[in-house]
Order: C-alpha cells, then structure tokens, then sequence
C-alpha cells in the first residue's frame, strides 16, 4: 500500500513539457556571458593598477557596479548549470548525487548574495572602512 | 531507489580519441576549472568590499607565483571555453555539422585560445598592471 497516487506516480515519471528548461538557461547565459565577460577582460586590461584605492573607485562607479553585478550573476547561473551536469553525469551513488547537487545550489546562492551585497556596499559607500 | 547495474553513459573508455570527443571534455573540464576560479573572483570582490587589507591579501595572493600560474590557467581555459562555447551555439543553431567542417572549426577553436591567451598576457605584461 502506497500513499502515492497511480496519477501521482504516473506524473512523477521523466521530464514532460519541462525537458528543454535548463539547456535553454544555459544557453542565455552563455549569450550573456560574450559580452560581460569580454566587457570584464578588457576593463581589467584598461586599468593601470590593482591597489584597493583604484579597484574599489572603478567597481563603485554605476556602470561597473552593474555589469559586474550582472557578470557575477550570470558566471553563477551558468556554472551551476553547468555543474549540475557534470554531477548527474559521473556521480552515480544516490545519496552523494542528491547531497551534491543540494550543496551546489546552496553554495552558488551563497556565493551569488555574498557578492552582489558586497557590489552594492562598495558602490554605496567604498566598501567597510576598518 | 533501486541499483541497477547496467552501464552508465558516459562511457568515457570506449572512444578513440579524437578532435571531437577531446574538445568535448575539455570544454567540460574548462568550465568546471572556471567554476572553480569563478571563486577567485568573488574574493576580489568581496576582499575589495572588507577593506584595504583584506584586499591587500587576496591581491598578494594573486600576484604570487601560484596565483599568477593559477590565472594563466583560468585565463586560457577561459579563452577556450569561450572560443567552444561559440562553436557549441553555432551548433545549436544548426550550422556546422558537417564532419570536416567541425574538425576544422575544432582546431580553430584551439588555434584561436591559444593565440588570445598569449596576446593577452602580452597586452597585461606590456601593460605592466599587476
């Protein structure tokens, strides 16, 4: 005796109507990622130096702070697509498969908050001062 | 959930390799190299938004000797994703199938990371930013 639903199990079974879902997210940003990414090699290349004072005054200016904003966002999304892949693929052992793709999504959410709130802090106020 | 024994794709020792199945891991073992310095950065990033001397740590480590090779790494196996990536979304639009077409378009692929990772560690050195 089960408490699942013969329609229950039966709506259960793959992936109707929702297969192309995540090949076309990785395929957006992808597209997003050509020019945010050349945007970001060529900024690096443009600056004369790396000391703090420099890096936080161009972060802090809305342009960058933004496209930055938005690099970050999209290097996230598509390495957790991305990754999620490579898990499904190669790690077969249930539990490690499930706990993987758990801390991924957890861990790029994590990563994704603490680099967007420190964007906004640098363009707010020029990062924490101590 | 039950195991089943069967063989799992995919079957990465049954191939010859070739210019086709070698990119195609390697575009695979680029992103999730990416992933990985996705990480780095974040820290630049965040360092820049915890203050001076945070920064100045994760700047030091950067520009060390490791950090350096590690961004070599990062930079060429982002040049190459980048260079494969546009190959992929050409094939998603359904161009380029054709086989000596695709071999060539392979090594191109190569050809091209190759030579834009170069020239930009020259542009970088000649630049003098570190």
């Amino acid at each position: 005796m089960s408490l699942e639903s013969p329609l229950g199990k039966f709506l259960g079974h793959g992936s109707a109507r929702h297969g192309t879902e995540h090949w076309w997210a990785q395929r957006v940003t992808s597209v997003a990622l050509l020019p945010l990414t050349l945007w970001f090699v060529f900024a690096l290349l443009g600056m004369n130096d790396f000391t703090h004072a420099s890096v936080v005054g161009w972060m802090g200016s809305p342009v960058n702070s933004i496209l930055l904003a938005l690099l970050l966002i999209a290097v996230l999304y598509h390495s957790q697509l991305g990754l999620q892949v490579v898990v499904e693929d190669y790690v077969h052992t249930g539990w490690l498969k499930v706990s993987m793709l758990v801390g991924l999504q957890l861990a790029h959410v994590a990563f994704g908050v603490a680099g967007l709130y420190s964007i906004i802090l640098i363009s707010i106020s020029g990062g924490m001062t101590v | 959930m039950s195991q089943v024994n069967r063989p799992l794709s995919p079957h990465l020792g049954v191939y010859k390799w070739q210019i086709s199945n070698t990119l195609s891991i390697l575009h695979r073992l680029t992103g999730v190299a990416l992933s990985i310095g996705a990480l780095a950065l974040l820290a630049w990033v965040v360092g820049a938004a915890l203050g001076p001397q945070a920064y100045e740590s994760v700047r030091s480590v950067l520009a060390g000797p490791l950090g350096m090779f590690i961004l070599l790494g990062f930079s060429a196996s982002f040049f190459y994703h980048l260079a494969n990536g546009i190959r992929h979304l050409f094939w998603d639009a359904g161009y380029g199938f054709d086989r000596e077409f695709a071999r060539l378009s392979g090594w191109f692929t190569v050809v091209a990371a190759a030579a834009v990772t170069a020239l930009f560690w020259v542009l970088v050195v000649s630049g003098g930013a570190g």
